[in-house]
């Protein structure tokens, strides 16, 4: 499945970097310091770098988007002197990851209507919920779910992250954490002059796992019942070398 | 030093995860229970899914209870016997626990539940042992005081399908065992524990088991009854994390040399009487937790790939 999960996003790439460099290619040029993150069994967060160069003034806005899945929030009551789950909205279509970064405050380079067109910005996020949810329950479990991703680093906003050198050169970076979701991301530059988009260019990066750690979770997730068994013989010779070891001792 | 867990996809320190089984070890080699009911909530502190941290140590009570029974068998120490109708029980237990899982975690329950299971348990055990050890420590200092009788005929003991166990020198119904089994299998595989915390009393005082034989025997029952949860999880669930479960096992192997020899220097009601205190503690820690409020009262379940 990975490798065929690589290949789909090599495909997207490849198309991806030849049709936003056809389009805007006058006005914005970006790339990323890497375009896959390996996570390997040392893991424990990276910094990705991006930098570019742009035409003419304007402010420049990066968002990176990982793959969207569906969020489930919980959300408990007192019942009985007991804190249990009480209510629940799911969401569908939700970025595993969210990073926004800016070289001004939103309100300064762009309008709502700008913004929420192509969801810039946590509160211009659209979830999926089920139709039976009404608006102010929408809202409170659609903060919750921003705060609580916020807070293990999966949703980031950094206004002023993004820095220029001279007129032409900016640069940015984006922290990804430990426990990062992974699969294919997508990483969008946007240059805004008076409000309006004037250059975009969109590059892929994939995160995924490799060597050991990721042998074993594929391993886990195909061959399920084989796992269990190698898990339990494992543990049993775990248990029993010890005993022989000590007794020659 | 830090290490990637891939099954719960989560970075831990290497130290930590090693010193987290010696304590456990170390109490094991004490007290001679599997301290599954200290290391599943203490995974759970450190940010590892309840799900995985369940499954993973029930993987690690394996090793545990192995190096354990052989250590008891070399002394003659297991009533093979009772283990094995006590086994019978708990595998049917361990099936039924599992299924009762995945409802749980399908209607949003699962914490809950094993927050509840941990704190009923942890405190009942934990008193009734406290109060037992507290009598035995008093008695032992006023050897006047009236001995309680040998052996004492309860309900217990009018059950039918009775049966003789010889190494246990008991003649009682095969429905205690089962049924006790029964029951700690479903723990075993709602709380990622081996059930020794619940398992040894019962044995001591509703079977009337002679103690020297109660903890080879729980242990040797708990190593199939830890296979069968560990394969049911990894089949079912996906949630044993290997990388987890051996730097656990590292750990407690190596804390479980130094716990017995420790052990070995205290008395029986002493080490009884430590053993509840710590229960006491775990579940009164466990109890704070679901009556304070929360940091956040909403919490995230993210279904990767749900999306479109």
């Amino acid at each position: 499945m990975r490798t065929s999960l690589v290949g789909l996003a090599l495909l997207a790439w490849v198309g991806s970097v030849a049709g936003s460099r056809i389009a805007v290619a006058a006005s914005l040029v970006a790339d990323l310091s890497s375009h896959l993150i390996a996570i390997t069994t040392g893991f424990t967060g990276t910094e990705v770098l991006l930098f570019g160069a742009k035409e003419g003034p304007g402010q420049v806005v990066m968002i990176v988007r990982g793959p969207t899945s569906s969020v489930t929030v919980r959300k408990k009551s007192r019942i009985a002197g007991i804190w249990m789950n009480t209510d629940r909205v799911t969401f569908s279509n939700v970025p595993s990851f969210y990073a926004v970064a800016t070289s001004a405050p939103l309100p300064d380079i762009a309008p709502p209507p700008v913004l929420a067109r192509h969801q810039i910005g946590f509160d211009q996020l659209k979830f999926d919920a089920p139709p039976d949810v009404d608006p102010a329950r929408y809202r409170e479990f659609r903060t919750a779910l921003v705060r609580n991703q916020q807070r293990v680093g999966n949703f980031m906003n950094e206004v002023g992250a993004i820095s220029f050198l001279g007129n032409t050169l900016f640069r940015a970076s984006v922290y990804f954490p430990a426990n990062v979701p992974v699969g294919v991301y997508l990483v969008e530059v946007l240059l805004l002059q008076n409000g309006e988009i004037t250059g975009a260019q969109t590059t892929p990066l994939i995160i995924s796992k490799v060597g050991f750690g990721a042998e074993i979770f594929d391993f886990a997730h195909q061959k399920a019942a084989l796992y269990g068994v190698v898990a339990i013989i494992l543990s049993l010779v775990a248990g029993w070398l010890p005993h022989i070891l000590l007794r020659r001792a | 030093m830090q290490i990637y867990l891939p099954i719960a996809e989560m970075s831990a320190d290497v130290i930590l995860l090693l010193g987290l089984g010696g304590l456990v070890g170390f109490l094991s080699g004490l007290f001679g229970v599997g301290g599954g009911f200290l290391m599943t909530p203490l995974l759970i502190f450190l940010g590892v899914p309840p799900a995985v941290a369940v499954a993973s140590q029930a993987n690690q009570v394996i090793a545990a209870s192995v190096s354990g029974v052989l250590a008891h068998w070399r002394r003659g120490n297991v009533d093979f016997k009772m283990g094995l109708i006590m086994l019978a029980g708990g595998l049917l237990g361990s099936l039924i626990g599992v299924w009762l899982y995945s409802v749980l975690r399908r209607i949003g329950q699962i914490d809950l539940v094993i927050a509840l299971s941990y704190v009923f348990f942890l405190s009942s055990v934990g008193a009734l042992m406290a109060v037992e050890s507290i009598g035995a420590i008093l008695r032992r200092r006023n050897p006047a005081a009236a001995r309680r009788k040998l052996h004492q005929h309860t309900w217990v003991h009018g059950l039918p399908l009775k049966m003789r166990f010889r190494r246990s020198r008991l003649y009682i119904s095969a429905l205690l065992p089962l049924g006790l089994g029964f029951g700690v299998g479903i723990l075993a595989a709602l709380m990622g524990v081996g059930g020794g915390f619940i398992m040894v009393p019962a044995m001591i005082y509703l079977l009337g088991m002679p103690t020297a034989l109660v903890v080879g025997t729980s242990l040797f029952q708990v190593i199939f009854v830890a296979i069968n949860v560990s394969f049911l999880q990894a089949w079912q669930n996906q949630t044993v994390d290997v990388v987890l479960a051996f730097l656990l096992v590292v750990g407690a192997v190596l804390g479980a040399e130094f716990g017995s020899r420790f052990g070995a220097r205290l008395r029986g009601e002493q080490l009884r009487g430590m053993l509840a205190l710590l229960v006491l503690a775990v579940g009164i820690a466990l109890a704070t937790q679901l009556v304070i409020r929360p940091e956040d009262v909403f919490s995230l379940t993210i279904t990767h790939g749900g999306g479109t």
